[in-house]
């Protein structure tokens, strides 16, 4: 029969199907058995991470009034698949915006080079935060504008217009912030600024994370592994702030129309109570919109009010540094309290040198020489100082000396507030001079002596060098978070640090700065009041031009409860603004009021422009 | 004459047991399979008649029903009735053109009720049937030209039709009776051409852009021209032995080839193809010769083969260059071929059931837990591409135990075509095997990036009634055909 011929045929047949399954399972092999991405590459298929953001700490002062609160904001999404009959004319009036916003923003939706997460089938950002107002009228009708839903996130709300450097504001991350921590993805809220920036990561909490299964339509089909890879957030804790807001308002009342800064601080514990930078702007302004367009214009403004003098700026103290030098002649035993005196015969004279001082008695001990703000003393003193081969083998040596005391008492470095943007200001070093000088003595340097010259000072270093003497001898790091709810304030925020001065000297220099209140040729009388006993000392620091007006003070004298620099950028004699403005505060914050008096003139205080 | 009591016991014991539990496997298989395509995370009740599992499940059980019933119809009755049934089918099938509706651009389903059924895929069957009982005729004879072209046209015609109802890939299954022809005696050199024409294809399109490296000429040219003088040796050497020239002819173009290439690359590049086509057309001359001596048809045949392949490659090199295909069959097979890597838009499919199979691994991502499939990133997962479902799910051994079981049961129907009594039940019984398999290597080989996207289903995996009626119909008449092949005949 004919067919036996082709039987073999039969193989052939097997053949080509075991060829084919053969072919098939190493094809099988190499897509599976051989190492891959396709795992990798499903799973981002699929997966949907949906971040959970936490709620953000609120903001309290020392007296637990409310600062920064969350409050919803409403941002308008389109799944544009699912719009139906859409009247065009009532949408855009609910949302007051015009057809051709609508059309315009449509489009741009829907480019997917403009907006590369789009998809048809998932919500899409229409208009971001509508008022409230308009939220509500829009949830009424929402039902007819299919496809159109409301999202709702939180946002940053102030209930004070005060202290913005100090709270800083929250804005969305920049590609520096995202390539610096992989915590924060495009979109994401972060801390700039003050506080916010400060103790973002105590405020921000911590994201949770929804996994998610996605379809290729982009739509969510539910939770992967039935929720078990789910990542619960961590909601923000709150923040007290050592600011009392009271004062701080009234501490931007007075500095208004003038460049400057105030710092008050609580000198047992270092708190700030309040920190003025002028000119400033309203928190108000840091919410919403137009945010970003009000802070371009700031950082164009000749003013710099979005720069923080109180910690960044860095001024001659002028004879605000003058105890300093006091306590530093009488610890090295250049001078005793009581006993030195040196003439000042209308200031320091030596050869063709001269700095120049005020009318005053001649010769005078350091205490008077402190009320009233003497030049020539504190000159001599440094002269007498650097001069001492007996004590100091060289003027370097004596230099490095008199730094150290410098440093110890909080100048020339960081003091390491709980804030970002702190300058270190400057105390030069004898290796400065060694660079900058061919030959020096105390003679070319001696300017530093009276806070001229070389030195430069932060207000919240005045500010610490007034809580310093307060505490007769030594400084907690200053600081504008008292407490965290539900957490701990660092400790380096709670350390003391001691100065190298021995506490008996400094109630030398305290009765000093008492006597410039309390005597009638003291620079500080006008801070006299029949309440409490303010010590206090004026500025009165050179500048190129006019002088800048500066004072420092604590009060009461025994047990204070204030220490607080004022720094008033040309405004003249410490006694002009300086001392009206210290007393201010401290009155304001001792009596927990101004008298009618003190309303008075903090009025005239703060209609006054200088600039 | 047995009585009839006597003859279903008989069959109840002769039936192939191991073929059904071979079936059983891939049905229960497939289920799962369809299950874990079209999971629906808000609806997790796979039994649901919402579901396609759901459905499914129903379609099972009556494709069993159906498999029962089929056992008990007698062989004779087909005997008698199969030019019935097939030209009844081909009616339909023409039919079906006219009223069908347009689904997605088919015109292949018809709605009967609540369900759709697709009379292409119940065709399979009766063309089997009809092919087997022209083969059976008395005196027929494959060799007879008249013959072999009568029985080509029993499964051209139904394919025809259903190209009429643009369904060109349920269509190109009915090529598969040429291996049955093939088996039946049909000359292997038709499917070494075929295949070669392939070849040919694959290579020219693939390497057509490329240049031989250091010469200006095409890289797939060159080896199309190169091949198409290699498997024309080759035939003349099987099929016309006695040429004494051969030997001569053979020594000379290969001699040329190498001395122009050669040439080309060490001395002064030029393109070789020209070399490579007088060589060809010397070739021809030769076999020309050789058949005014022999006068032997076969020369002839070789030589259109010779001049088919020669310009397969500027056919193609034409059709790719002025667009004579709609775009989306070319990018398809530029896909397949790795030319087109745009795995955004034409290349999706393919990379996302890549993806699918991949992420599966060794043993799976275990039952109802792909993402690949479930959240529809591969397109058709319950129907053509279900076999992403098993490779995910499933993993290696998984999918490579489907291949297993596919190989045994079709290892399984040749023994039982083999053993039939008759050529029409061998003829039947082949049908069935080089039906499964062309389903089995487009199928699969669709999924894996192997051949190009043709839309036809894996018998008892892939979601649908019609697909399983259909197979269980082609399946369960040769079983009870087999089943009585120790009958007496009539």
């Amino acid at each position: 029969m004919k067919a036996y011929e082709f039987e073999r045929r039969q193989y052939v047949i097997a053949g080509i199907a075991l060829l084919v399954v053969v072919a098939y399972i190493i094809r099988l092999a190499f897509l599976q058995l051989v190492p891959n991405d396709y795992e990798e590459i499903s799973r981002n298929n699929a997966i949907y991470n949906k971040i959970i953001f936490p709620s953000r700490g609120s903001i309290y002062d020392r007296n637990g009034k409310l600062l920064v609160y969350n409050e919803p904001a409403y941002d308008v999404m389109v799944i544009t698949r699912e719009i139906g009959d859409l009247d065009t004319l009532d949408f855009c009036r609910t949302l007051h915006i015009s057809r051709e916003e609508f059309d315009e923003r449509m489009a741009w939706i829907k480019n997917t080079d403009k907006n590369p997460g789009y998809s048809s089938y998932s919500q899409q950002l229409f208009r971001p935060q509508i008022s409230s107002a308009d939220f509500l009228v829009f949830q009424e009708k929402m039902f007819r504008f299919k496809g159109f839903y409301v999202r709702e996130r939180n946002a940053r709300q102030y209930r004070y217009p005060n202290a913005a450097h100090v709270l800083g504001y929250v804005a969305e991350v920049s590609g520096n912030d995202i390539a610096e921590n992989d915590y924060y993805n495009a979109g994401d809220y972060i801390g700039k600024q003050g506080v916010e920036r400060s103790y973002e990561q105590v405020l921000r909490g911590q994201k949770g994370i929804e996994v998610l299964l996605r379809d290729a339509r982009g739509k969510i089909q539910g939770k992967f592994n039935d929720g078990l890879d789910d990542q619960q957030p961590i909601p923000g804790k709150d923040i007290v702030l050592s600011l009392d807001i009271e004062l701080q308002a009234l501490g931007e009342r007075l500095m208004r129309g003038k460049r400057g800064a105030i710092v008050a601080i609580e000198p047992a514990t270092g708190e700030i109570l309040c920190m003025v930078s002028s000119p400033t702007y309203s928190a108000f302004d840091m919410v919403g919109k137009e945010r970003g367009e009000k802070i371009m214009n700031m950082l164009k403004d000749p003013d710099h009010p979005m720069f923080n003098r109180a910690i960044s700026g860095t001024y001659p103290p002028g004879s605000t540094f003058k105890p300093s030098q006091a306590l530093t002649f009488m610890q090295e035993g250049i001078i005793q309290a009581d006993v030195t005196s040196y003439p000042c015969t209308g200031g320091f004279r030596y050869r063709n040198l001269k700095v120049g001082c005020h009318s005053h008695p001649s010769p005078l001990s350091v205490k008077p020489a402190l009320s009233t703000s003497c030049n020539g003393f504190f000159c001599w003193g440094l002269y007498y100082m650097f001069g001492n081969r007996s004590k100091y083998a060289s003027v370097q040596d004596a230099m490095t000396r008199w730094k150290d005391y410098m440093v110890s008492m909080g100048f020339g470095y960081k003091l390491g507030i709980d804030m970002p943007g702190e300058s270190r200001g400057m105390i030069p070093n004898a290796e400065y001079y060694d660079k900058h000088l061919n030959r020096w003595n105390a003679l070319t340097v001696i300017s530093i002596a009276i806070g001229q010259g070389e030195v430069t000072l932060t207000p919240l270093q005045i500010a610490n060098q007034g809580a310093t003497i307060a505490n007769r001898g030594y400084y907690v790091t200053p600081h504008v978070v008292k407490r965290i709810v539900g957490g701990e304030i660092a400790d380096s925020l709670q350390r003391r640090h001691y100065t190298k001065v021995n506490s008996a000297y400094y109630e030398e220099v305290v009765s000093g700065m008492r006597g410039a209140v309390t005597s009638g040729i003291g620079t500080c009388r006008g801070a006299q009041n029949p309440w409490y006993e303010v010590c206090g000392k004026t500025g009165t620091a050179q500048n190129r031009g006019h002088d800048h007006s500066v004072f420092m003070g604590f009060a009461p004298k025994n047990n204070p409860q204030i220490a607080v620099a004022v720094y008033v950028e040309n405004g003249g004699f410490g006694a002009t603004f300086g001392v009206p403005i210290g007393s201010l505060i401290m009155e304001q914050y001792i009596r927990g009021e101004l008298s009618a008096a003190s309303q008075t003139r903090a009025s005239a205080i703060a209609n006054r422009s200088i600039y | 004459m047995v009585t009839r009591e006597s003859n279903n016991r008989g069959i109840f014991l002769s039936l192939d047991w191991f073929t059904i539990g071979l079936y059983v496997i891939l049905l229960f298989w497939g289920w799962f399979s369809v299950c874990g395509a079209c999971y629906d995370y808000h609806h997790p009740d796979l039994f649901s008649f919402n579901l396609n599992s759901g459905k499914q499940f129903v379609w099972i059980l009556t494709s069993l029903l159906l498999a029962g019933a089929l056992l008990l119809i007698e062989k004779r009755f087909y005997y008698k009735a199969s030019m019935v049934v097939y030209v009844m089918m081909m009616l339909i099938l023409l039919l079906t053109i006219f009223i069908a509706p347009d689904t997605k651009g088919s015109r292949s389903w018809i709605p009967i009720g609540p369900v759709k059924l697709q009379p292409a895929e119940f065709a399979k069957f009766a063309v089997a049937l009809a092919v087997g009982k022209f083969m059976e005729r008395y005196g027929f004879r494959l060799s007879n030209y008249k013959d072999f072209l009568r029985t080509c046209a029993l499964f051209l015609l139904p394919m025809l039709l259903i190209i009429g109802q643009r369904e060109t890939g349920t269509a190109l299954v009915y090529l598969s009776f040429f291996l049955v022809l093939y088996r039946e005696g049909m000359t292997g050199s038709v499917l070494f051409a075929a295949f070669m024409l392939v070849v040919y294809v694959v290579v020219g399109v693939k390497f057509g852009d490329e240049m031989v490296t250091g010469m200006p000429a095409s890289l797939g040219e060159s080896w199309v021209l190169f091949l198409s003088l290699l498997s024309t040796l080759f035939l003349t050497w099987r099929y016309c032995k006695d040429s004494r020239l051969l030997a001569g002819a053979a020594g000379y173009s290969l001699g040329f080839t190498l001395g122009a290439y050669l040439f080309s690359a060490y001395v002064i590049p030029f393109n070789i193809c020209i070399v490579q086509l007088i060589i060809n057309a010397g070739i021809i001359v030769y076999l020309g010769f050789e058949y005014a001596v022999t006068k032997s048809y076969r020369y002839v045949l070789i030589i259109l083969f010779l001049l088919t392949s020669t310009f397969v490659y500027y056919t193609c090199d034409y059709v790719f260059s002025h667009n004579v295909l709609p775009v989306h069959q070319q990018t398809r097979i530029e896909v397949l071929l790795g030319k087109n890597d745009d795995v955004r838009s034409a290349g999706y499919n393919v990379n996302q059931a890549k993806i699918a199979i991949g992420s599966g691994g060794f043993s799976g991502k275990g039952f109802l837990k792909g993402t690949q499939t479930k959240l529809k990133y591969v397109p058709e997962q319950e129907t053509d591409f279900i076999f992403c479902t098993i490779g995910e799910e499933e993993g290696f051994l998984g999918s490579a135990g489907v291949l297993i079981v596919y190989l045994l049961f079709i290892w399984r129907l040749i023994i039982l075509a083999e053993r039939q009594p008759d050529t029409w039940g061998r003829v039947y019984g082949y049908s069935a095997v080089c039906v499964f398999l062309f389903h089995l290597f487009v199928n699969i080989g669709m999924v894996l990036g192997l051949t190009p996207v043709i839309g036809i289903p894996l018998p008892f995996f892939s979601y649908g009634g019609s697909s399983l009626w259909g197979f269980t119909l082609l399946l369960f008449i040769f079983l009870r055909m087999d089943a009585e092949r120790n009958f007496k005949q009539k």
